[in-house]
């Protein structure tokens, strides 16, 4: 069991009167690909972002790199946390700072870091989403496409081991969903790190994925690959895949 | 379409947290929940700046961005606030024969009251909705969620900064404010006759007292640290969506005016009492 990074037993989470995690269970182990499919509201971002424990669950527990999270102190789950990366489903760079602040800011705790080789981590990760000419930008001069390149460089520059995308390729091109899909699959083999990727797009879910789950009124309804989801008996499974 | 808006607040009710998001409270249970929330919320205010991490080089920032970018509108303000009123108070004042007064009068009516109180509305209109407005927005674009996954406090490098930013630079604003607004008011005695420079200053110092200046110092920072809470808090608890950082500005600017208000009664009530 040793290879298990993260798993999620039996989570429960409402809003309100809503429930949108009913019993929630999931695993992944290093150097994985997991795509989960699901309705949108199906409370796919919520899923992990209890995950990381931006959102508390009411019920159930998460294990992040054989701890479990619930009830940790901040600065230990900040320890944790930081051997994850977070692609959000917006990018969410930091508007009032360049590309360069951006990348850096993760960094700020490593402050022995001398400012060579900050820059050389910087741009590193900016080649390897292929986008060093943009480093003196600021976020509103980029291109949606561009933000979740610069967003993904960000969650890449401490070289996590888990990663979680939130619809990384939403409301982008064919061809820079592409792009993005591929460039996850490059990260996945350079880092050797696990990863959870959020997506309705079936291309990038062909492209990335070595296991599939799809979710469906706060449970999970169906697990396998690629093709065996996309030959599913069920209808409604199936119907992700049109 | 009426009823539509009534069920949507109602079914709202259910979760405090979206109550206190409404820009006026609808009822009273809902008033004493966001008293309540706003409590807590300044309790961690002082919690978190004592702790630290200390955000040195972001309060810097942010105390440029919120003072020094307000000076020209609160100068512009200031300046002109002064010389109406000094136009304006002339005519009383030569009914009974004490123009020579209208300089000490001003002055005195400018630091005990006018400027602090203006200044800080402005400073309201402009610092606290814009606090809100941001602090919602880096909310609704995941920016705070991204921050706290880095493993930064975002309380502390967000909310923190901008309190203190606004808790020092209004009083250094309301100085600046005061001190356009005397010039200015000497502008308008010399609208109509002359008087020196001098002589108008000599008036100036002379009417005004300690009893003036301290305790109209004392309540702006009062007045900052108010409507940099107010904006923070409306803004770290907004609704989540575009249409929740107009409400958060909104809010903003509606209670850091009233209690804007609110603090200058209590403000005087407590000065006469010294007095
Ligand atoms: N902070 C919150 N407060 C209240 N309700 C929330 C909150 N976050 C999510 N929800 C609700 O939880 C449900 C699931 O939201 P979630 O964002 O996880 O959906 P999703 O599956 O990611 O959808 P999409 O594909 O559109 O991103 C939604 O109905 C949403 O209204
Ligand atoms: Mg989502």
């Amino acid at each position: 069991m040793e290879s298990i990074v993260a798993e999620v037993n039996h989570i429960k989470k409402s809003f309100g009167t809503k429930q949108v995690l009913k019993d929630m269970n999931l695993k992944i182990e290093k150097g994985e690909n997991l795509v989960v499919f699901g309705k949108s509201g199906s409370g796919k971002s919520v899923l992990i972002k209890c995950l990381v424990g931006l959102i508390e669950p009411e019920d159930g527990n998460v294990i992040l790199f054989g701890k479990d999270i619930t009830g940790l102190k901040e600065s230990e789950l900040n320890l944790v946390r930081k051997k994850v990366g977070f692609l959000f489903q917006s990018a969410a760079l930091y508007d009032s700072m360049t590309v360069r602040e951006n990348l850096e800011f993760p960094l700020r705790d490593l402050k022995k870091l001398p400012r060579e080789e900050i820059d050389t981590l910087v741009l590193d990760v900016l080649k390897s989403v292929g986008l060093e000419e943009a480093i003196d930008k600021m976020p509103s001069e980029l291109s949606g496409g561009m933000r979740k390149r610069v967003g993904l460089a960000r969650t890449l520059i401490l070289k996590p081991e888990l990663i979680l995308y939130d619809e990384p390729t939403t409301g982008l091109d064919p061809i820079t969903s592409k792009e993005i899909s591929h460039l996850i699959l490059d990260v996945q083999k350079k880092y050797n790190a696990a990863s959870i990727i959020i997506t309705h797009d079936v291309e990038c879910a062909r492209i990335t994925s070595n296991r599939m789950m799809i979710i469906k009124d706060g449970i999970s309804v169906a697990e396998g690959t690629f093709s065996e989801l996309s030959e599913s008996k069920d209808e409604w499974v199936r119907s992700f895949f049109k | 379409m009426a009823s539509d808006i009534e069920t949507k607040t109602d079914s709202k009710e259910e979760k405090p947290a979206a109550n206190i998001q409404s820009p006026y409270f609808k009822n009273v249970r809902g008033f004493f929940e966001g008293v309540t929330l706003g409590t807590r919320f300044s309790f961690r205010f002082f919690r978190e700046i004592i702790r630290p991490r200390y955000e040195f080089n972001e309060f810097l920032k942010q105390s440029y961005l919120i003072g020094y970018r307000s000076l020209p509108l609160v100068a512009i303000t200031g300046f002109i606030m002064g010389l109406v009123l000094t136009i304006q108070s002339r005519p009383t004042l030569a009914e009974f024969g004490a123009e020579s007064w209208l300089p000490a009068m001003v002055a005195v009516s400018i630091v005990r009251e006018m400027g602090p109180v203006i200044t800080a509305l402005i400073f309201a209109g402009k610092v606290g909705s814009g606090i809100g407005a941001e602090i919602a927005s880096m909310k609704v674009t995941e920016q705070v969620d991204a921050m706290e996954v880095s493993g930064i406090n975002p309380f502390k490098y967000i909310v923190v900064t901008r309190i203190l930013a606004a808790t020092i630079m209004l009083p250094l604003l309301v100085i600046a404010a005061d001190a356009v607004s005397i010039y200015g008011s000497y502008i308008g005695v010399n609208l109509k006759g002359t008087v020196s420079f001098h002589l108008f200053f000599l008036q100036v110092f002379q009417a005004l007292s300690f009893s003036d200046v301290f305790p109209a110092t004392i309540k702006t920072f009062f007045f900052g640290f108010t409507v940099g809470l107010i904006g923070c808090y409306y803004g770290y608890n907004s609704n989540t969506g575009t249409e929740g950082v107009g409400k958060a500005a909104n809010s903003s600017v509606v209670f850091g005016s009233l209690a804007i208000f609110i603090i200058d009664m209590i403000a005087v009530q407590l000065t006469s009492i010294f007095n």
